[in-house]
């Protein structure tokens, strides 16, 4: 094994590369990079065109740069959502990343300069239709559905993204009635986990009838198992929009690097494998981008989404009403 | 009589206290000292230590009749059932949780029972779903200490019992209740410090934040609100905790005095009769039936899948098993000389136990900050997860050594300096021999357990220097639950072989 060697390794400092291209270090989340993600195809097309080697650092981005301060390795970050951005932004730490925000194919007007969508999607409730014949037509009619009509599995607004997703969709919806909402959706949720994948397991063997994921959830299934049964229900209120952003560090060594990875962010190459790749919307949709199964996807009317202001100001008290509501 | 001091253990303890509370301290000092806790964060610990308490003492009520049906019973598979009956002890979380919903779930196997039979569903979430996995996970711990308890005591005392025509109530009295005394203590504090720090298991099956414990608090100190200084004070006071635990247990804890044995088979003849007989086959059945089942319906999840997985899943399983091959030798010795001097040093055992409870984020979070300044900490992410893999799983293997070190001090220390055997002549012809079981067992415990734990790789991953583990929740996160399934498949026959490899060596190695 490569222990002595890798011991040997820290010993010395790190090890010297032996090919002198430059290296772009870019901190993602670990679903990112691994096999099953967008990761390994964007790290080749990428190192087709820069002439460099491109470094992915996989983990808990956000932390691990508020701990770093200006001494980050990271060039650029890729895969941080929407509700982490206002500490970031705080940091000082990012720089703009000069794109050209009318080319986004958002449902949403985009025009943050320093943070770059390159997907998207929206928050819903999946279900089987094979297993779940009656399911609800509105958010309302979630609510307002008997006790034992569903039985849901969502995200701890704590430790996940799609759990905050939920909180500030309720409140995007309901505003003040949100304590309400949530008593009378509590008997509903069977149980809560810390993150999106064991919620879905939990769906996915059929022990909940619906799950807390994402409108383009169903494409997975249609395109990679050709399985038509899993849906997203589509609520008229209008649905959480959910974003990842990218963006270049203002300390970085390499900027024209960075710089030209945030270009190849919009470009085709990138875009046009984000739908299969990633799961979600390509930033960008140009024709042939969207394989059959995400075009014929349902889409609801309507997306909300709050600026990165009002969310960081709602996400505290929402997540106090949503405590008190399934603490008890 | 000269006691020389003991360097090794002195050296061992000092390394893993520094291990674990410098990371603290570095946490504490960036978050700008400590936050006080509020309501939530009280509310939190409440749970936390309800929910332990409950669990660790269920363990070991349960534990006490399958360790002794164990002890009493010859049947043929019987030390292959023992050795079975660890197994739930070394599951990673999430797939323990996934075997337990499916026998215990809305969709599960006992639902399905009920429903055919007429009853009510029962339900898994709530706090009664946490205690369950629970005990699921930690009866398999106490069931083999409790057992190991029964082992110890010398078979001359039971043939002086038998020979005495003692029934099972003397018996109780003279010989049993004397070794449980000495070994329950220990147990319940293994298991009590086992809980405090649950969170995925609490959170899946607590049914929502009714459920938090404080290690998710910790959690959301660090994801939601980045306020280490709360993170700090939050880790503190599970140091705080399990240190008053364990002196707790000191306290309880005596040691049987049985005498040394000429390590003789025990007798068979003891609780006969067919009352007992029955009581004993009923106890074995239903721990086996609970402890199996979950595990039995996870294999057979996974193995359709097991085919379909990618080449990466081998260099996953050959990372995983070279990190917990490193790290077993590395807990084993950490583990012995601070075993060897807790008689004596009651601050070994302390620091061998705090790692018990160290939170993985504060540690993985503190040692990033410390390790910083020199080397780039993706460097370090599998040496680290090898190094902390190891001081994690030192408390179970110490856990299981302490009481039989106390037995041998009791037995053969006068022995041995009369004979003027002294350092590795007495470890090679004494020590070695009498721990070669739960030593086995421990590295066993150890191994398994480095396999199936994800480390803090979440946090210094660079992405190529992937584990097992790890692969499993990739391949959840990217919708590929059938994968996933075939990858915990794996996990499982992965961390099983190597735990029943350590403690068959521990088996054979033993004079009785």
């Amino acid at each position: 094994m490569k222990y002595p060697l890798m011991l040997a390794g820290l010993l010395l400092a790190s090890p010297v590369l032996a090919d002198e291209k430059p290296v772009l270090t870019v901190y993602a989340p670990d679903y990112f990079t691994s096999e099953w993600g967008p990761g390994p195809a964007i790290e080749a097309g990428f190192e087709t065109v820069c002439d460099c080697d491109l470094k992915f650092v996989a983990g808990d981005m956000l932390p691990r740069i508020l701990l770093e301060g200006e001494k980050t390795e990271a060039d650029a970050v890729i895969g941080l959502n929407t509700d982490v951005t206002a500490r970031a932004r705080a940091t000082g730490l990012f720089a703009p990343h000069n794109e050209e925000t009318s080319a986004l194919s958002l449902p949403i007007a985009w025009t943050d300069p320093v943070f770059l969508p390159f997907n998207w999607g929206e928050t819903a409730f999946v279900y089987d239709k094979t297993r779940l014949t009656n399911p609800p037509a509105s958010f309302q009619e979630l609510i307002d559905a008997p006790d034992d009509a569903y039985k849901i599995a969502i995200q701890d607004p704590r430790s996940s993204a799609s759990g905050l997703a939920l909180l500030l969709w309720v409140k995007a919806i309901y505003g003040d009635q949100a304590p309400q909402v949530w008593a009378k959706l509590a008997p509903k949720v069977l149980t809560v986990t810390p993150g999106w994948s064991e919620s879905y397991g939990l769906f996915t063997d059929g022990e909940v009838d619906m799950v807390l994921s994402y409108t383009t959830s169903p494409a997975y299934h249609l395109i990679a198992e050709q399985d038509d049964t899993k849906v997203a229900a589509i609520f008229p209120e209008g649905h959480y929009f959910s974003t990842e952003v990218a963006a270049q560090l203002r300390t970085t060594d390499q900027p024209e690097l960075a710089q030209k990875f945030m270009d190849y962010i919009l470009s085709d190459d990138f875009q046009g494998m984000i739908a299969t790749a990633n799961w979600s919307y390509p930033a960008v949709i140009k024709p042939g981008f969207l394989p059959e199964g995400f075009a014929t996807l349902p889409r609801p009317a309507k997306t909300l989404f709050y600026s990165e202001d009002e969310a960081e100001a709602l996400r505290g008290p929402a997540l106090a009403e949503w405590l008190a509501a399934f603490g008890k | 009589m000269r006691t020389p001091r003991p360097w090794p253990a002195m050296i061992a303890g000092a390394l893993v206290t520094a291990l674990i509370l410098a990371p603290l301290g570095a946490v504490a000092l960036r978050g700008g000292g400590l936050a006080r806790l509020g309501p939530a964060e009280l509310s939190a610990l409440w749970f936390t230590l309800w929910q332990a308490v409950v669990s660790a003492g269920l363990s070991c009520l349960i534990a006490v009749p399958v360790a002794r049906a164990l002890h009493r019973r010859r049947f043929p598979g019987r030390r292959a059932l023992i050795t079975a009956l660890g197994a739930p002890f070394i599951l990673p979380t999430v797939v323990a949780v996934m075997g337990l919903v499916a026998v215990f779930g809305r969709r599960g196997i006992v639902n399905a029972g009920l429903g055919a039979a007429g009853l009510p569903e029962v339900s898994i979430y709530g706090a009664q779903g946490v205690i369950l996995a629970h005990v699921f996970f930690n009866l398999p711990l106490a069931t083999r200490m409790v057992l190991q308890g029964w082992q110890a005591i010398p078979a001359e005392r039971l043939r002086l019992a038998a020979s005495l025509g003692m029934g099972p109530g003397p018996v109780q009295r003279h010989l049993e209740i004397p070794m449980l005394r000495a070994v329950l203590p220990g147990a319940f504090l293994a298991i009590f410090l086992v809980c405090l720090g649950s969170f995925a298991i609490a959170l899946i099956l607590g049914g929502g934040p009714r459920a938090t414990t404080l290690e998710l608090a910790i959690y959301q100190a660090f994801r939601f609100d980045f306020d280490l200084a709360r993170a700090a004070a939050l880790g503190l006071t599970q140091v705080a905790l399990t240190l008053a635990a364990l002196g707790f247990a000191r306290l309880i804890a005596r040691a049987p005095g049985f005498g040394a044995g000429l390590d003789r088979a025990p007798v068979a003849g003891l609780g006969t009769g067919p009352g007992l007989c029955a009581h004993d086959t009923a106890a074995i059945l239903a721990a086996a039936l609970f402890l199996m089942t979950p595990i039995a319906l996870v294999l057979i999840r996974g193995l359709p899948a097991l085919p379909d997985l990618p080449p990466l899943i081998w260099r996953a399983s050959a990372n995983s098993l070279a990190v917990a091959l490193a790290s077993t030798v590395l807990t084993l010795v950490l583990a012995l000389p601070l075993a060897l001097a807790t008689p004596r040093h009651p601050l070994a055992e302390a620091a061998g136990m705090l790692p018990l409870a160290a939170s993985g984020l504060v540690l993985g979070t503190g040692l990033f900050l410390l390790a910083r300044p020199f080397v780039s900490p993706t460097d370090l992410a599998l040496p680290l997860t090898f190094v902390l893999n190891a001081v994690l799983s030192l408390p179970f293997v110490l856990r299981l050594l302490v009481p039989e070190v106390r037995n041998l001090a009791a037995d053969y220390d006068r022995l041995s300096n009369s004979l003027g055997l002294s350092g590795l002549t007495r470890l090679r012809r004494i020590t070695l021999p009498r721990l070669a079981r739960p030593l086995g067992f421990g590295a066993g415990l150890a191994a398994a357990f480095s396999m199936g734990d994800l480390g803090v790789i979440a946090l210094f991953g660079n992405g190529d220097r992937i584990t097992l583990p790890l692969a499993l929740y990739q391949l959840m996160g990217a919708y590929r639950m059938d994968q996933a399934a075939a990858a915990a498949c794996l996990l499982i026959a992965l961390s099983f072989a190597l735990f029943a490899l350590f403690d068959r060596i521990g088996h054979h190695a033993q004079p009785r």
